[in-house]
């Protein structure tokens, strides 16, 4: 028998086993900072910074839930207008109960928000697992459907937050502890249950079994449509969380709110490192591939070498780079 | 020289056909045409004479090569070694479109036909008949009517492919190398997917190329239909040539031992006295539609039962009904208590162990680690809180390591990188995890080397001794007399017959598979 037994030569090899899927988001964030400090000198400012991961964290919350999707092997486009649908509920709750129950009406809004997540991202599930439909369809479907009814409920125009609640809820975009800006905290948070349950825990197993090679989970026992379905309710729960935080930076649903999130999730996702065919999901990945698209806009607008109109020029080309890296990493 | 052609020398027939002098001259010669794969080779030394107006059966196991040589005839597959000529003229072929224009065409064994287009479409795909740029789509409709109705089907010009059955999509395979007048024409396995009657069109139309004076070249596995229409049969074995031989003088049982026949070293593991304990999985009329129709069949505990039969026999499709994998209807007893399995899920948690054929593409994560791969099946098992036990996974990864021998070069390597053996036995490892009690093992050593192969039957013998029922699916019939107590013979989705002891030879297997002739259960001295 010349089975390995030895342990010590096993652990080198795992720790250079490190793949440029895994680490180029982090070194990518990295040469941005330093390339954003020699163009302008205010960029690496405590307050900049600050500034530019707070405007990114919904994106990087609802991106987060994404790579849950993603990684599954599927897909959800639905996520800018499900954030306005639930934007929109949540307000019009919050309104309607805020003349009895007062300031709690904002923690039971908050409440609503979540199961309406859950509902949203429980259909979308169903839609492509059990009716068996192209994920992309499926979403593209239920995004003009949220759209719809966002557009429907605000009669086309918006719906602005109670004047009463309005103070109360301010803090959670604009509040700080330790002076860390609470949607950073909370999507710091998000990102660490995240990779706790997709990498410790069984379901994140199931999720990237499913994602790599759907027949091989199926023989393994692995319900499919069960661990699809959760990554879709996962993704739904994302999304609510990033409304919660949004409701007090606009004080209003619209109809645009949230347009072309999606891409700028799915942007996330790639440039963090996850495949768009599925398999391992990189959770934290995707929160720095949420910042890079941030800091680039930010970047763009401190400098004055290239137009601001450009952003998304840019963006396209670093998503078209981060899936250069990738197949090249995994030819090898 | 190997046992089996010894045989049929002593049965009075003469090995070598003789022509007679003057005879025609070969419209298709190969001289010692091979073909390796890296350091495999899958064909050697193989020479054909077709002649025309012959039809040239060509039988052997699966694997033996028939379908690589096809390819090399037929310019899909460049041979390594040796040559190809036509009426005398040497030619070569690189590409698929080169044979066709020298006039020899293939009717694939699978169905390759564009769905979304019209019966006529797919006849005349590559070579439309047109004015100028403008295809001629009536001219081709009524030709393709024609050539329909000359081999006697119905199907409308103008039908979609989609809209067809699978028999009739096959015939339209057929009307399109009866298209042009080619000199030799090759079916693989045409009627794989055909029944009854059509079959009996089917050899109808390839006796008519005959009348014609096309050459035939006719692959299949149907030993009954090559007794009736070869006027030669060419044997392979493991890639080479046992011999040509005049069909006439071969009945299907020679043609069987021809295909089979080779020496069984100390492969096997010894077969255990009194295997049969108590039945731990009887099942009752199962059917799987379009796959399997009405089969029972009891597995007994320290029991291996082995079921044999053709590729598409439709036993893996089976046990997956059985298991919960697709779609069935059976009465299924597991130790007494009546069980079904909505789920691959429940039936793992019921004690059932089912190992896939398709290692790749259905057992294993190719780009995954080892203890995830190892523990996917029962991760129940390894998580002692909220999180996976790491330590828990890396211990049972090296207690399989080293029961299953999986050879590796690390711990922290994938799947994809370990040869097919040890991922065939890491495989093995992930199945039996679960501990079940009734192991199903479909085509244990499929492209395994031979050591490995030893191997995993001492495994599977092993499991036996250990209390637990095996049922082993194989389409090497060797492999299956090597380990099995007894055997099930599947054809058509049918169980045509059981054989053990004295009965369990491989002629008679091979007879129940390819014939599902039922008298001729004899044991093999008795055959002389």
């Amino acid at each position: 028998m010349t089975a390995i037994t030895g342990s010590a030569p096993t652990r080198r090899e795992r720790e250079f086993n490190i793949s440029w899927t895994d680490i180029g988001p982090f070194l990518a964030l990295a040469a941005l900072l330093v390339v954003g400090f020699m163009i302008n000198q205010d960029f690496l400012s405590a307050t900049n910074l600050a500034n530019v991961i707070t405007r990114s964290a919904f994106i990087a919350i609802i991106a987060v839930g994404a790579t849950f999707v993603i990684s599954s092997g599927g897909l959800d486009l639905s996520v800018g207008s499900m954030a306005a649908f639930i934007t929109g509920i949540t307000i019009m709750f919050m309104n309607a109960v805020a003349p009895h129950a007062g300031i709690w009406a904002i923690p039971a809004g908050m409440a609503v928000a979540i199961v309406v997540g859950m509902a949203c991202g429980l259909a979308n599930g169903l839609i492509v697992t059990v009716g068996r439909i192209e994920p992309f369809i499926a979403t593209l479907g239920t995004m003009g459907i949220f759209r719809a009814l966002i557009t429907y409920l605000t009669d086309g125009g918006t719906i602005p937050i109670d004047r009463s609640l309005r103070e109360a809820y301010r803090p959670v975009y604009f509040g700080t502890v330790a002076g860390i800006p609470i949607p950073i905290l909370i999507s710091v948070a998000v990102a660490a249950v995240a990779s706790f349950i997709l990498y410790k825990m069984k379901y994140g197993r199931k999720c990237a079994a499913v994602g790599a090679n759907e027949d091989v989970a199926r023989y393994s026992g692995i319900s499919v449509i069960k661990t699809r379905t959760i990554a879709y309710i996962v993704q739904g729960v994302c999304v609510a969380i990033a409304a919660i935080c949004y409701v007090p930076r606009l004080g209003a649903a619209t109809p645009t709110t949230g347009q072309l999130w999606e891409l700028q999730v799915i942007t996330a996702v790639v440039i963090g490192g996850t495949a768009l065919r599925g398999g391992k999901g990189h959770v934290w990945g995707t929160v720095a591939g949420a910042v890079i698209l941030e800091l680039i806009a930010n970047l763009m607008v401190l400098s004055d070498f290239v137009s601001e109109y450009l952003v998304a020029a840019v963006q396209g080309v670093i998503i078209i780079i981060a899936m250069l890296i990738q197949r090249f990493s995994n030819s090898k | 020289m190997s046992l089996a052609a010894n045989i049929v020398a002593e049965g009075g027939s003469t090995l070598r056909l003789g022509e007679a002098p003057g005879a025609a001259e070969p419209v298709l010669h190969a001289e010692n045409l091979s073909k390796q794969y890296g350091p495999v080779t899958v064909l050697s030394d193989i020479k054909l004479d077709i002649l025309p107006g012959e039809i040239h059966a060509i039988i052997g196991e699966n694997g033996a090569g028939k379908s690589t040589l096809m390819r090399l005839l037929s310019g899909y597959v460049e041979p390594t070694r040796g040559s190809l000529s036509m009426g005398g003229v040497p030619v070569k072929f690189i590409r698929p479109a080169q044979a066709q224009n020298a006039g020899i065409a293939l009717v694939h064994q699978e169905i390759l036909l564009a769905e979304a287009l019209t019966v006529a479409d797919n006849l005349f795909l590559g070579r439309e008949l047109s004015h100028g740029a403008v295809v001629d789509d009536r001219a081709m409709r009524r030709l393709a009517a024609e050539k329909l109705a000359q081999i006697g089907c119905m199907v409308s010009p103008t039908a979609l492919v989609r809209d067809i059955s699978l028999a009739d999509r096959q015939m339209v395979q057929i009307a399109r190398a009866l298209l042009d007048d080619y000199r030799v024409v090759i079916f693989d396995e045409p009627t794989a997917v055909l029944t009854g009657d059509e079959v009996e069109r089917l050899l109808e139309i390839v006796l008519q190329l005959k009348a014609h004076g096309t050459a035939v070249l006719y692959i299949s596995h149907r030993l009954d239909e090559v007794q009736r229409i070869a006027d030669k049969v060419t044997v392979l074995r493991d890639g080479k040539m046992v011999g040509t031989y005049p069909g006439k003088t071969l009945n299907q049982m020679d043609m069987a031992r021809l295909m089979v026949g080779r020496e069984l070293a100390a492969l096997y593991p010894q077969k255990s006295a009194a295997p049969c304990g108590v039945p731990m999985l009887s099942v009752r009329n199962a059917t799987v539609p379009g796959h399997a129709k009405d089969v029972s069949f009891t597995v007994h505990k320290g029991e291996i039962l082995g079921f044999a039969g053709m590729i598409g026999a439709g036993r893996t499709e089976l046990f997956e009904g059985i298991v919960g994998l697709r779609p069935a209807t059976a009465t299924v007893e597991l130790e007494g208590k009546t069980v079904h399995f909505h789920s691959q899920r429940a039936a793992i948690d019921a004690g059932i162990g089912y190992l896939t054929e398709d290692r790749k593409g259905k057992g294993l994560l190719l780009h995954e680690r080892l203890a995830p791969n190892l523990t996917l099946s029962a991760l129940g098992a390894f998580h002692p809180g909220l999180a996976m036990g790491r330590r828990r996974e890396a211990a049972a990864l090296e207690v399989a390591v080293g029961t299953y021998d999986i050879r590796l070069k690390s711990l922290g390597a994938k799947a994809g990188q370990l040869s097919g053996g040890n991922q065939q036995k890491l495989l093995l490892a992930k199945v039996l995890l679960t501990d079940p009690s009734v192991v199903i093992i479909d085509e244990p050593t499929r492209g395994i080397d031979i050591a490995n192969k030893a191997q995993i039957y001492a495994f599977i013998q092993g499991l036996v001794a250990k209390g637990k029922a095996c049922i082993v699916i194989s389409s090497e019939m060797q492999e299956l007399i090597g380990i099995c107590d007894r055997i099930l013979v599947m054809r058509e989705g049918r169980v045509t017959g059981e054989v053990s002891g004295e009965t369990m030879t491989e002629s008679n297997v091979a007879l129940l598979a390819t014939s599902g002739a039922k008298p001729m259960l004899v044991a093999e001295g008795e055959t002389k």
